[in-house]
């Protein structure tokens, strides 16, 4: 049994506690915007905020949560995507079959709230999300107008 | 079954005749009438269609008809905007849906081939896609003139609406759609001239981003009980998950597994082995339960004993290729003149072998499809980039007739080419047939996707080159040694043993009409292109790009050791070939002119031009190799004339992605086999390009129309080829093992 504060609301879920948070958001919750990419946290499409920094949600066992936590997925990032990021983002087009677009979105959006005007070399280190249809030289001006527009 | 499928899948027409349908405009332009009723689910309206392209709601809402599958390359936005270009159509009212497969049998074909591959989406379907959305502009101006009661040749239209010259009434389409949907057919109809193109040639906006960018977009992975009972008419009160788990090993089966172990941990159903769909015996055991992550996890605790198999390796492998690269025995694909006497009188012989290793598609969203059973009748949810092949394969696996079987089809989460192969369609319909009655959602881990995959296959290429005392190249030999894609997945294409696919991008024009896509657009005097067939027991598949990828590494990395060995510039030495293709030299050049190639700048640059998919496309890449032989690459301008450009930010978001799969595949991209076990089963060992690595790319978007050329593809090609050569500007060193991985660029 673990609780979770989850885009502003408390969740109660049975589940065990090696249980990674992904699974639970995505089958308990009921939220399906963060994916299952790796497993592994290699990829970072399950990327999603604990207290506002991005995390990897796929290695992420739920028992570590204290319950005090805001969790917040893609579908709390904002409303009616008005955040600058999801702004940015469809202003440039970015997203080809977008199965990756909610973790990139969520890390980008993660890392503008702890360096909100990054660097190339920021971007480089912090932003490590795999897009095989190839988003990258988008994304990497997206991140730039997020900037612009926040 | 999905063998035509598959076929025209990838635009690799070889030997059926299986170029599509030639369903004239009557037939793809027939009003609704009983056709109509069976799209109710898809239109939220009574009113019916006005023809099998086009639905109008008494509000202006266009709804256009999509049948190839949309998974990222644009294809659905693309298609629309065919649609709405030649229907006048207000664009902001557009909104698409994808009519079944089911539905596309009911209706004789109609929407003709679902299969998206081969960047055939929009260049194989633009004819009568526009013809079509013609068709229905013709009944919607002919319903506004009969109730104006004036002829229709006075009436035009624009933007959804239908105006009288003469009177200057105006209606909607909207208002009028009810009354054109009654109409007949026209019996012939004209498109557009280019000239008159306004939606067309746009840089339109895709229509299928919102949801994306707030996590709304349901893909096949994230099919649950609500999305089922949208589409079916069964009343299931719950959905189940599984895993799977097929023999590691290629070609083992299962001996046993101990069920007991797990069927009384959380969540489990149900513990299965399944038929192996394209082999002899059960080759996969798969654990059911309430949510997937506990299936997973059962299945993992799960003890299986896996029996025979073969002993696979891609070291020992090496030795048949470099077989295949001398052997005497190989089927030609072009050639020409007297290679013999080039070689005997040459000034100067250059050789070189270069490899190309097997490569996973690695779509980020793993295999999946969610299946219902009920007994009578079995559906599908599911991403396909072929769903006619899906729908044969759900009526094969649960033995109904196939009237009695649907697709509904989700947007990929990536397909590359994977996602046409219906292994995994076939498990999950057998899975369901475990569970009458309740839909079960099969989804692959990324191991299981990253170990059975449909290899882009292994090959070598050997090149040998003569030159003359002036530094001309005067016969060239390109040997290519490994595996056929058709042999393995469609061997009746091949046409006498002969994969002409495999010569992709070298293939003679004026030979076959149904290859002039994939033709070489260089003039050689002396030359032979040939394949010695070296198959390995590794199942192949159609990989973004397919066969052009390794053959442009092959032939545009030797034109470019051979223009250093002549001592002449690699611009030149090619453009010195390309004589009789002015399309090819122009992006060649468009690539090299915007790069700043030949100016004394301090930068290393390297070119490549290909044709492949019926375009032309070239790269002029810019890399800086540090002295620790650590790489860097800057900057690539691509250049691409696909004949006429539907959409030109959405071309240049492909062309931009096209480097990042290409580039994954030289810098990272490699599949091994040890006794028979892929050893690369995640993205720790299978890695793919980041954002720190991603050039900076300019894309030159410059059609020359008359023509038709693919898109998501051919850029692929030119990649790898162009980065390669520029390393070797930068260093003087050549790369011809891929992947590049920990190699030192100073020290190969």
């Amino acid at each position: 049994m673990a609780t979770l504060k989850i885009n502003g609301e408390k969740k109660t879920v049975d589940v065990a506690d090696d249980t990674p948070l992904l699974w639970v958001i995505r089958e308990q919750v009921g939220l399906t915007g963060a994916k299952y990419g790796c497993g592994i946290a290699q990829c970072g499409t399950c990327t999603i905020h604990i207290d506002g920094s991005p995390v990897r949600s796929c290695v992420y066992p739920v028992g570590a949560l204290s319950g005090e936590e805001e969790i917040t997925t893609i579908e709390g990032l904002s409303e009616n995507a008005s955040h600058p990021v999801q702004e940015a983002w469809a202003e440039l087009d970015i997203p080809q079959c977008g199965y990756c677009q909610p973790g990139m979105i969520m890390a980008v959006a993660g890392m503008l709230n702890d360096n909100p005007n990054p660097t190339d070399e920021d971007i480089d280190a912090e932003i490590t999300n795999i897009c095989r249809c190839g988003t990258l030289a988008r994304v990497r001006k997206g991140i730039k107008l997020a900037v612009d527009k926040s | 079954m999905a063998d035509t499928g598959m076929l025209s899948r990838r635009g690799f027409i070889v030997g059926t005749g299986a170029t599509g349908l030639t369903i004239g405009i009557l037939a793809s332009c027939a009003p609704g009438g009983s056709g109509a009723d069976q799209d109710a689910t898809a239109d939220p309206s009574s009113i019916d269609e006005i023809n099998a392209w086009v639905h109008i709601d008494t509000d202006d809402t266009v709804t256009v008809r999509i049948a190839r599958s949309e998974m990222g390359q644009g294809t659905l936005t693309g298609l629309a905007q065919l649609v709405a270009d030649e229907l006048d159509a207000d664009w902001d009212k557009v909104t698409t849906v994808y009519p079944t497969p089911g539905e596309n049998l009911a209706r004789e074909r109609v929407w003709r081939s679902y299969s998206t591959g081969g960047s055939q989406g929009i260049r194989g379907s633009q004819d009568y896609v526009r013809e079509g959305a013609a068709a229905a502009k013709a009944m919607l101006i002919e319903a506004a003139a009969s109730a104006w009661e004036v002829p229709a040749s006075e009436c035009s239209s624009e933007n959804s609406i239908v105006t009288h010259g003469q009177s200057g009434r105006t209606t909607t389409y909207g208002a009028v759609a009810e009354a054109a949907s009654q109409l007949a057919p026209p019996l012939e109809v004209t498109v557009k001239d280019p000239s008159e193109w306004k939606i067309i040639g746009a840089a339109k906006k895709r229509l299928d981003t919102a949801d994306k960018l707030i996590g709304k977009q349901v893909y096949g992975a994230d099919i649950g009980l609500e999305d089922v009972l949208k589409d079916t008419d069964a009343t299931p009160d719950k959905l189940l998950s599984a895993s799977i788990r097929q023999s590691p090993k290629i070609g083992a089966t299962v001996a046993s597994f101990d069920a007991a172990a797990v069927e009384g941990m959380p969540g489990v159903q149900k513990v299965v082995a399944l038929n192996n769909p394209f082999g002899e015996g059960q080759n996969a055991v798969a654990v059911i339960a309430d949510t997937w992550w506990q299936a997973n996890t059962a299945l993992d605790a799960l003890p299986i004993v896996w029996e025979g198999g073969v002993d696979f390796s891609t070291e020992a492998f090496e030795a048949e290729l470099d077989d295949g690269l001398t052997s005497d025995d190989a089927f030609v694909g072009n050639g020409g003149g007297d290679l013999a006497g080039a070689f005997a009188n040459a000034a100067q012989i250059v050789e070189a072998t270069y490899n190309m290793p097997f490569q996973n598609h690695a779509c980020m969203e793993p295999m999946n499809t969610t299946a219902l059973f009920t007994g009578d009748r079995c559906e599908i949810w599911c991403p396909t980039q072929n769903g006619e092949a899906a729908l044969a394969a759900v009526s094969e696996a649960s033995g109904l007739p196939i009237e009695d079987c649907e697709v509904y089809k989700i947007h990929l989460g990536g397909g590359f080419g994977r996602r046409g192969a219906p292994d995994y369609v076939q498990q999950a319909v057998m899975l369901a047939m475990e569970m009458p009655g309740t839909p079960v959602k099969l989804l692959w881990t990324r191991e299981e996707d990253m170990k059975h995959g449909f290899f882009h296959p292994t090959t070598k290429g050997r090149v040998r080159g003569a030159l003359d005392a002036d530094g001309n190249m005067t016969g060239m030999h390109l040997r290519i040694s490994g595996q056929s894609i058709l042999a393995a997945l469609i061997p009746q294409a091949l046409q006498d043993g002969v994969d002409y696919a495999t010569f992709q991008g070298l293939l003679p024009s004026g030979v076959d009409e149904r290859l002039e896509d994939q033709t070489l657009k260089y003039s050689f005097d002396n030359f032979l292109v040939d394949h010695a067939m070296r198959n390995p027991p590794v199942r192949p598949g159609f990989w973004r790009g397919v066969n052009l990828n390794q053959n442009a590494i092959y032939l545009e990395c030797f034109m470019d050791e051979m223009a250093h060995a002549a001592g002449r510039d690699p611009l030149e030495f090619r453009l010195a070939h390309l004589q009789d293709s002015p399309q090819a030299a122009a992006v060649l050049e468009a690539a090299a002119d915007r790069s700043g190639w030949g100016q004394d700048d301090g930068k290393h640059r390297g070119l490549c031009v290909m044709y492949g998919f019926g375009a032309y496309v070239a790269a002029c890449a810019e890399v800086t190799v540090d002295d620790d032989g650590a790489l860097s690459i800057d900057r690539i301008v691509a250049a691409t004339d696909p004949g006429h450009a539907v959409n030109p930010q959405q071309i240049e978001a492909q062309v931009e992605g096209s480097f990042v799969y290409g580039l994954s595949a030289m810098l990272y991209g490699e599949i091994t086999f040890v006794d028979g076990v892929a050893q690369e089963q995640n993205f720790d060992t299978f890695d793919s390009m980041r954002i720190a690595a991603m050039p900076e790319v300019e894309t030159i978007i410059m059609p020359s129309g008359g023509f038709w050329g693919g898109v998501g593809e051919p850029t692929i090609a030119v990649a790898a080829p162009s980065v390669l050569n520029a390393i070797y500007a930068a260093t003087g060193k050549r790369v011809r093992q891929l992947p590049i991985k920990d190699q030192n660029l100073r020290d190969v």
